[in-house]
């Protein structure tokens, strides 16, 4: 996949990373209050991007006022970096920073992300950006803000243990299956944003800083490093994550996030990586799943 | 007149890079609370503010961060300095402060009068910043908490003893409290409140 960014020349020079000196302050005083404060959502100025909300404007302030010009930047969208959402990010700071780009988890620096935790084990110095679509994890819960600030504030999450009860109650198991809900340092409820409670455990005790920018809802998060992240359950109903049946048909990961891909219109289909990074570096490395395997024999 | 040409020199050469680079020091110093950092970034500030208090302030501060001072460094050029290059007002009422420069050496008051947030928006509060004499030599704490794999150890000279007190009494308001940022010279370490000091 190409990386590179034609530069036209014709455009008129932004600050580097986009953002005026004085928003990116803003910004920065409210990431260092919300690494204070594990898990509370500290609101912000959030500016308009040039972007439509949903498309990660969050994030992306989020990353253009921790960016510098000695960064390498990985940006992915449900796991995958070659999807509109990644390329245009991408994109977007190497036009506005300059910045060093990569899809190799292991070389990033910092990694944007919509909706999942890369396969690879995060390193110390490494910082995940996740873009935020609804920060308050009991929005659905109390619509008002002026409640659910008041139950944070007095650490009242009976209401969230009971719509978990619900759950089992009407469908014998929690059924939640993405923005599982969390309890950071042992204090605050949190969203995770909407990756899949598979990638749960991966933010418990994670050796990276994980920050989190939600633009239309205007908080910015944080987990800092080595920091516990517990998923809320019961003792008789502990939490779980998703199993697949099969490893990825592409590489034959297991115990990998997997997404279903349809490939005809007779019923066929098949599960491969979300994770496409990881799923390419498998390949290069010689693994073969089933499809891939079925397909050089064929060859 | 002396004073003015103080508060006029200095600032950042180059402001947009610069600023990154200390902000980045200081996120990787708060979310690893008592990890000792470095900036090399030149600020020319007035004495008596260290190098890193500088560095935080031009960073971190602006129109819409009021300043206190202690009476240490409100009567040199530093308030100057810090209104010239950031634009930050200086104010005499404590709570009233988004940042606070002290020197340990003229002693550290307690964090009582300092915003702490309230219950709802514990974020409302001050960060200190408190100029010691040295890392590495000194009194030995043990940190835990957020940031922390078990426990870190670090030792800082020119804390007076009173400080521990005035620490623990900010940890029982979590999740309210001040956040705190030590500096040495050109170094800095964090103590964000989440932090236990064993």
């Amino acid at each position: 996949m190409s990386l590179e960014v034609p530069f036209d020349g014709g455009l008129a020079e932004y600050n580097f990373a986009y953002l005026d000196e004085q928003t990116k302050r803003m910004i920065r005083r409210a990431i260092l209050k919300a690494i204070a404060i594990p898990g509370y959502q500290v609101p912000f100025a959030s500016r308009e991007m040039p972007m439509p909300y949903g498309w990660g404007t969050g994030g992306v302030q989020v990353t253009a006022s921790i960016l510098g010009p000695d960064d390498v930047l990985k940006v992915i969208d449900q796991g995958a970096d070659d999807t509109t959402n990644a390329v245009s990010i991408r994109a977007f700071f190497q036009k506005v920073a300059n910045v060093a780009v990569t899809t190799h988890t292991k070389d990033a620096t910092i990694i944007q992300t919509r909706h999942r935790i890369p396969e690879q084990t995060l390193s110390e110095g490494q910082v995940l950006v996740y873009q935020v679509p609804i920060p308050e994890p009991l929005r659905f819960l109390e619509p008002r803000e002026t409640e659910t600030r008041k139950m944070h504030a007095l650490e009242e999450y009976g209401l969230m243990h009971v719509k978990l009860y619900e759950d089992i109650a009407h469908n014998g198991r929690i059924s939640k299956t993405y923005a599982y809900p969390v309890k950071v340092a042992g204090r605050y409820v949190m969203d995770p944003s909407p990756t899949p409670k598979f990638d749960n455990p991966k933010m418990h005790m994670s050796d990276a800083l994980q920050l989190f920018g939600a633009g239309r809802e205007k908080r910015i998060y944080a987990i800092p490093p080595h920091t516990e992240v517990v998923s809320l359950d019961f003792d008789d109903h502990p939490f779980e994550i998703q199993r697949f049946d099969k490893p990825c048909a592409l590489c034959g990961a297991e115990n990998v996030y997997l997404d279903e891909v349809i490939l005809d219109d007779k019923g066929g289909r098949m599960f491969v990586c979300s994770d496409t990074d990881h799923c390419e570096e498998r390949r290069e490395q010689g693994h073969a799943g089933e499809l891939l395997a079925r397909q050089e024999a064929a060859e | 007149m002396n004073t003015n040409l103080q508060a006029l020199s200095g600032g950042f050469a180059q402001p947009v890079l610069n600023a990154q680079a200390v902000f980045r020091l200081l996120m990787d110093g708060m979310s690893r609370p008592g990890t000792i950092q470095t900036t090399a970034v030149e600020t020319g500030q007035p004495a008596p503010l260290g190098q890193a208090a500088a560095a935080v302030a031009l960073t971190l501060c602006d129109a819409d961060t009021p300043v206190w001072l202690q009476s240490s460094l409100a009567k040199s050029a530093v308030g100057e300095w810090i209104a010239f290059h950031t634009g930050a007002a200086m104010v005499q009422e404590k709570a009233e402060a988004k940042f606070a420069f002290l020197q340990a050496s003229a002693g550290v008051c307690s964090f009582d009068l300092f915003a702490s947030g309230t219950q709802e928006y514990p974020d409302r509060s001050a960060t200190v910043v408190i100029e010691v004499s040295a890392f590495g030599e000194g009194r030995s704490f043990t940190l835990a908490g957020p940031g922390i794999r078990d426990q870190s150890k670090v030792s800082i000279a020119g804390l007076p003893a009173m400080f521990d007190e005035i620490w623990r009494n900010n940890r029982t308001l979590f999740p309210r409290g001040v956040d705190v940022i030590l500096t040495a010279g050109a170094s800095l370490l964090c103590l964000p409140r989440t932090t236990k000091i064993a």
